[in-house]
């Protein structure tokens, strides 16, 4: 277990002393709450569609956690870059605390995202509807943050190319956010767009952040959390495979 | 374990890559607290040996143990029994020797007040504790070096690998690092297993010499025992005629590329 909690407190250190990264955590969110909170809330709030920035922040937290979580991966390939990954494969210690050590560094590091942009979007007037559900909804985007994590740590195991890695995600993580009820309701979507978005992961995410933070959902707050509960724990079996035949 | 059993064992010892035998039904032993060198031409085999003795690549056939323990199967307690510094740099960068140090040490269930000690003491040994806490690349190529050595003593290796250790070192360093190796041998018994490219170190400091080239050993024995066997009069006399003068080419993966090609740019 320390291995795993100094594997886990490496990343956060090296996060920490990236200040460009840290900057890059607070200002991304800010961007999308002020462009499409304001921009697109102006057009929902002509059509009777109440407060859109309400609407957005579990959204744009989900949104955070995606870019940040799916690219997660980035770092082992790093790791094997510089070479740094060939010691900890030496090590007599079982590749599922590898994983788990690097994926819990970023998932946090992708929840402290999703923290900010809920700060921010307080400051800019958000109120969650019920104050004790909060914790809910960090537990919906926990979830979240660990399966991403773990879907990009388990795809870059086996890869070497950086930039065919990033080609890859952004592929994926595009159609992902667009198809998930980050940006509109899926319940008023037509049928072909509801099926996808039920078939999407990250909708239950952004649902359960939803319910517990505007009371709004689609799916109902028990189906959230089940899925995405379900979803971490494939992607953490996905994932222990893939570093079982990691070469450094 | 007596002394008298070896503390690696390799027998017909092959891994192929699509048609291409990397390495070629190789036998050899290593005894305990002895000083091997492991020589060869680029390309010959020598890092896949290494990646196979040291659990990162399975053989594809052949059977390989280390103080006990079947290597290609009880993986987990070969990797208990041996530290290795490996060829291109392996150390986190954005992080303090330090902290490279006590991470190391989790890896290996090292309790932390031991750790501590421990590190404290190698630090000071390889002359690194004045930067201890700075980060690894601020560090020269030489003190990286060093640090990888003092890593991989942390958890009190049977047996360590270094991989071409004195690529890109200094005279200094090369001399304090063999000094400090031969002296692990001599007073800890620790089994030494090591490449390099420049034969008058492996003269200088191995009991026994293997040479391997196109994925076979083609001698094995002291330096003296080389040269009687190819009648020269030196180990590089040795190897050249065991060898040939023809350049290889090495086909490398791209990892090893770009360690490559960071290390080009930090020597500038």
């Amino acid at each position: 277990m320390y291995a795993v909690y100094m594997l886990w407190k490496r990343q956060i250190i090296k996060f920490w002393r990236s200040k460009s990264r840290v900057l890059g955590t607070v200002l991304q969110p800010l961007l999308y709450l002020l462009a499409l909170g304001y921009g697109l809330g102006s057009i929902v709030h002509r059509g009777g569609g109440g407060n859109y920035l309400n609407f957005l922040v579990a959204g744009v937290m989900a949104q955070t956690l995606l870019f940040s979580a799916f690219f997660w991966g980035m770092n082992i390939l790093f790791d094997k870059r510089f070479g740094f990954l060939k010691d900890t494969a030496v090590a007599p210690i079982s590749r599922f605390q590898l994983l788990v050590g690097n994926v819990l560094g970023g998932a946090t590091i992708s929840l402290i995202q999703a923290l900010i942009v809920f700060v921010v979007a307080l400051a800019l007037g958000f109120r969650p509807s019920n104050i004790w559900q909060v914790p809910l909804a960090f537990a919906s985007m926990a979830l979240l943050a660990t399966a991403l994590c773990s879907v990009s740590a388990g795809i870059a195991a086996r890869m070497e190319d950086i930039q065919g890695f990033q080609a890859v995600n952004n592929f994926l993580v595009f159609p992902l956010m667009l198809f998930s009820g980050v940006l509109y309701p899926l319940s008023g979507a037509p049928g072909w767009l509801q099926f996808i978005g039920n078939i999407n992961p990250i909708s239950y995410a952004v649902d359960g952040a939803r319910a517990t933070l505007i009371g709004q959902s689609h799916f109902g707050l028990g189906v959230d959390l089940a899925v995405m509960g379900m979803v971490a724990l494939a992607t953490i079996a996905f994932a222990t495979y893939q570093f079982k035949k990691l070469q450094a | 374990m007596n002394k008298a059993k070896p503390i690696i064992k390799a027998e017909h010892l092959t891994k192929q890559f699509g048609a291409h035998k990397a390495v070629d039904d190789i036998s050899f032993h290593v005894d305990r607290g002895e000083i091997f060198a492991f020589l060869g031409p680029n390309g010959a085999g020598k890092s896949t040996t290494i990646k196979m003795l040291t659990t990162l690549l399975q053989p594809t056939s052949g059977s390989l143990v280390m103080a006990g323990h079947d290597v290609t199967k009880a993986q987990h307690d070969a990797r208990q029994v041996f530290g290795i510094v490996f060829q291109d740099p392996s150390l986190d960068e954005e992080l303090t020797a330090y902290e490279n140090m006590m991470l190391h040490a989790a890896l290996y269930k090292i309790p932390s007040r031991k750790a501590k000690e421990k590190t404290h003491k190698l630090l000071e040994l390889l002359d690194l504790d004045g930067r201890k806490n700075d980060l690894v690349k601020t560090f020269s190529g030489g003190m990286r070096r060093r640090l990888e050595i003092a890593r991989a003593l942390l958890h009190q290796p049977k047996v360590l690998f270094l991989d071409e250790p004195t690529l890109g070192l200094d005279t200094q360093t090369r001399n304090l690092l063999w000094e400090y190796v031969t002296q692990l041998s001599h007073e800890n018994g620790m089994t030494i297993f090591f490449t390099t490219h420049y034969l008058e170190e492996a003269q200088k400091v191995a009991g026994r010499i293997a040479i391997i080239d196109n994925g076979k050993i083609v001698a094995t024995g002291t330096t003296a025992e080389l040269m009687q066997q190819t009648e020269t009069d030196s180990l590089e006399g040795a190897y050249l005629k065991l060898t040939g003068e023809a350049v290889r080419d090495e086909k490398i993966s791209s990892g090893d590329n770009m360690a490559m090609r960071v290390r080009t740019v930090r020597s500038k």
